[in-house]
């Protein structure tokens, strides 16, 4: 597909994922190339080999992020996904690592030292962990907050609320009242991959339309069309629109 | 700021223990809600460890409830002292997935409000870093060409500073022919003049100098391993600008320099972002000549709404307009990383689909989490004043950084 858009232009990505693959070896799992970006999928516990192999033998210098994905369906559900620069090449690529709650990530903080925060940021938000990682504590929520907030199953309103309370002349901690429903708006068509029964449809299951015939009707000719004879005699002269002549041929085909 | 003696020393004692204090969370200096705990030796800083995450806002789950076009000011909201940077990576991140044409006069829009938003951040950081280290006039000076800034984002969009006028296709509405004119006056006259009246104050100032030049040296090695970007990186002399580098929109159009450090100092860094904004302003200059007429957004009528006359005239232009702003667009499953220069770094989108109508994940790129995170590197050993220096040379706003 052509591209059109105006988003930033790298260097071609022609060939790089193959070098890399094949450069990756055995710790490559996956690598695909969409919307114009190389992903590579390796093995959680070479990730950091495989970065240093990266950094060192193909230029890419700078880790500019490391995002966490959730994906609750999948058996490892979370997604570690490390953004790598090379300023000398001009290239960009991403390299992902799979986990679940209990199967820890080897720390890059060995080969950058801005992956700290990152891998703080991941941990903290899903529940990462990162082995190896000799500061790994909360960096974006509260002081004594429990949980990880950024998790498809964690509710986006929260669970704990705090004011500040004038009669203890502090802010107290309060589990979230709300003063309405949390309102989640669905704005998929009905009639394009909603999975929900719409109103009144559930009467169509409980009473299945009636069966279709054993053998369909069929009109062939005019002589079938159930006028009786008068009526076929008036259909065989035929009119403006619809000579005799064709009439005839129809009936004679059928 | 609150002090703590962790042991008292008395005289004769030859060993003085360190001192920790709390630097924040509320502090003139500290540019938002940072807290840093200090370790002291004296009055020489031995280890700092930030805390950040108090305007934590859970912005990046809050998106992953929106529709895309919903979550589009949720970016003005992140570094509120450049909105429409924040907006660009998200817009290009979700033309990138769509892969949708945007018309060449929302382009250069685009690129226009978009230096406009560098000169009104540049304003802002340069004028409360001379004051983080001493002097008061030129920040005063340079809020007025900020309220000009402002002004300019007022006549074009109907907000001083929430803008949320990039959308995925383009611009919201085109601006008035008046305001190309008046922004085009401005650079010619009262910029250069404003502008370098306050910079006449302090760029040879000897104070200004004393409390900038040789402060938090960084390495070309340490600002490539520690992540650093925009102004951070080009101070410590590498000549890495994404819109040279990977140009998005008509940025390859444009003719402009890199400005870049020698010294790798809190001086260099000041003075990049002063040449920037005389960059900035020849690249508007440029815009504002070879801007063509055109639409100012896709005609791509299932990605950006009709326009209100157009919808009031036709059916298939209702339905859409309704579609569009109650389902919104449905987005190719995929996932793309974009980053642009933002008046303060890379700042990149990783935007996750699953092909509905809502960002599946969206990962948001801030400039300032990982200049931040070198603080204990680049102040140690320096004195308590300097953190100042060094924080305000770093360009740091906590809505982007806390997200």
């Amino acid at each position: 597909m052509a591209v059109v858009h105006s988003a930033p232009k790298i260097a071609s990505n022609q060939g790089v994922a193959d070098v890399l693959g094949s450069a990756l070896g055995k710790s490559l799992v996956s690598a695909k190339e969409e919307h114009g970006e190389i992903v590579l999928t390796v093995a959680r516990d070479s990730i950091e080999d495989a970065l240093r192999l990266l950094r060192d033998e193909h230029a890419y210098q700078q880790l500019v992020e490391i995002a966490g994905v959730d994906y609750p369906e999948r058996a490892e559900r979370f997604e570690v996904v490390y953004m790598l620069l090379s300023l000398t090449r001009n290239h960009r690529i991403m390299v992902k690592v799979n986990a679940a709650e209990n199967t820890p990530v080897p720390t890059v903080t060995t080969l950058w030292p801005v992956a700290g925060w990152l891998e703080r940021e991941v941990f903290d938000m899903y529940g990462v962990i990162f082995a190896g990682n000799p500061d790994l504590r909360r960096i974006l929520t509260d002081y004594g907050f429990e949980g990880h907030p950024f998790r498809k199953d964690f509710p986006l309103t929260g669970y704990q609320e705090l004011r500040y309370s004038e009669e203890e002349k502090r802010v107290v901690y309060e589990p979230v009242k709300l003063a309405q429903d949390f309102r989640s708006f669905d704005f998929m068509s009905p009639w394009e991959g909603a999975d929900y029964v719409l109103p009144g449809d559930e009467k169509a299951a409980q009473n299945p339309a009636t069966p279709p015939v054993a053998e369909r009707k069929t009109t062939d000719s005019t002589k079938q069309t159930g006028g009786g004879a008068k009526a076929n005699d008036e259909a065989a002269k035929g009119t403006a629109a619809n000579p005799p002549a064709m009439v005839e041929k129809k009936g004679d085909s059928a | 700021m609150s002090m703590q003696l962790e042991q008292s020393p008395t005289t004769g004692d030859e060993v003085i223990s360190n001192y920790t204090i709390n630097f924040g969370p509320q502090h003139p200096a500290a540019h938002g809600v940072l807290r840093m705990v200090m370790e002291l030796d004296g009055e020489i800083i031995e280890r700092i460890d930030p805390h950040i995450g108090l305007l934590h806002r859970g912005t990046e789950k809050l998106i992953e409830h929106k529709t895309y076009l919903q979550a589009l000011p949720y970016f003005d909201r992140l570094d509120y002292c450049s909105p429409l940077g924040m907006e660009y990576s998200y817009v290009l991140a979700i033309e990138k997935l769509l892969n949708l044409e945007v018309p060449l006069r929302a382009q250069y829009l685009r690129v226009l409000f978009a230096e406009l938003t560098r000169i009104c951040n540049h304003m802002l950081n340069l004028g409360s870093h001379v004051m983080d280290v001493g002097a008061m006039t030129p920040n005063l000076w340079l809020f007025e060409i900020r309220e000009d800034c402002l002004n300019f984002f007022e006549r074009a969009s109907g907000a001083r500073m929430h803008m949320a006028w990039f959308r995925p296709g383009g611009v919201h509405q085109d601006v008035p022919l008046k305001l190309l004119a008046d922004i085009g006056d401005w650079l010619d006259t009262r910029l250069p003049r404003l502008f370098e009246d306050a910079m006449s104050l302090v760029v040879d100032n000897r104070i200004f100098k004393q409390r900038n030049v040789d402060i938090a040296h960084v390495s070309k090695e340490d600002a490539v391993a520690w992540g650093f970007s925009g102004p951070m990186i080009r101070g410590a002399g590498i000549p890495w600008d994404l819109r040279k580098s990977q140009p998005y929109d008509v940025y390859d159009r444009m003719d402009f320099e890199i400005p870049v450090g020698t010294r790798s100092d809190c001086y260099d860094r000041f003075m990049v972002r002063v040449e920037e904004v005389r960059q900035s302003a020849k690249i508007m200059k440029q815009c504002l000549a070879e801007m063509p007429e055109g639409p100012v957004s896709s005609t791509d009528r299932k990605v950006v709404p009709p326009g209100r006359g157009e919808m009031k005239q036709s059916m298939e232009a209702l339905i859409h307009h309704f579609k569009l702003y109650t389902e919104g667009f449905h987005v190719p499953a995929g996932e793309v990383y974009v980053a642009t220069e933002s008046p303060k770094g890379e700042f990149g989108v990783y935007l996750v689909s699953d092909g509905s109508n809502k960002p599946y994940r969206c990962k948001i790129r801030p400039t300032a989490f990982s200049h931040l995170q070198a603080m204990d590197m680049m102040c140690k050993g320096h004195m308590l004043p300097d953190a100042t220096a060094i924080l305000g040379a770093i360009d740091v706003v906590f809505g982007e950084c806390d997200r």
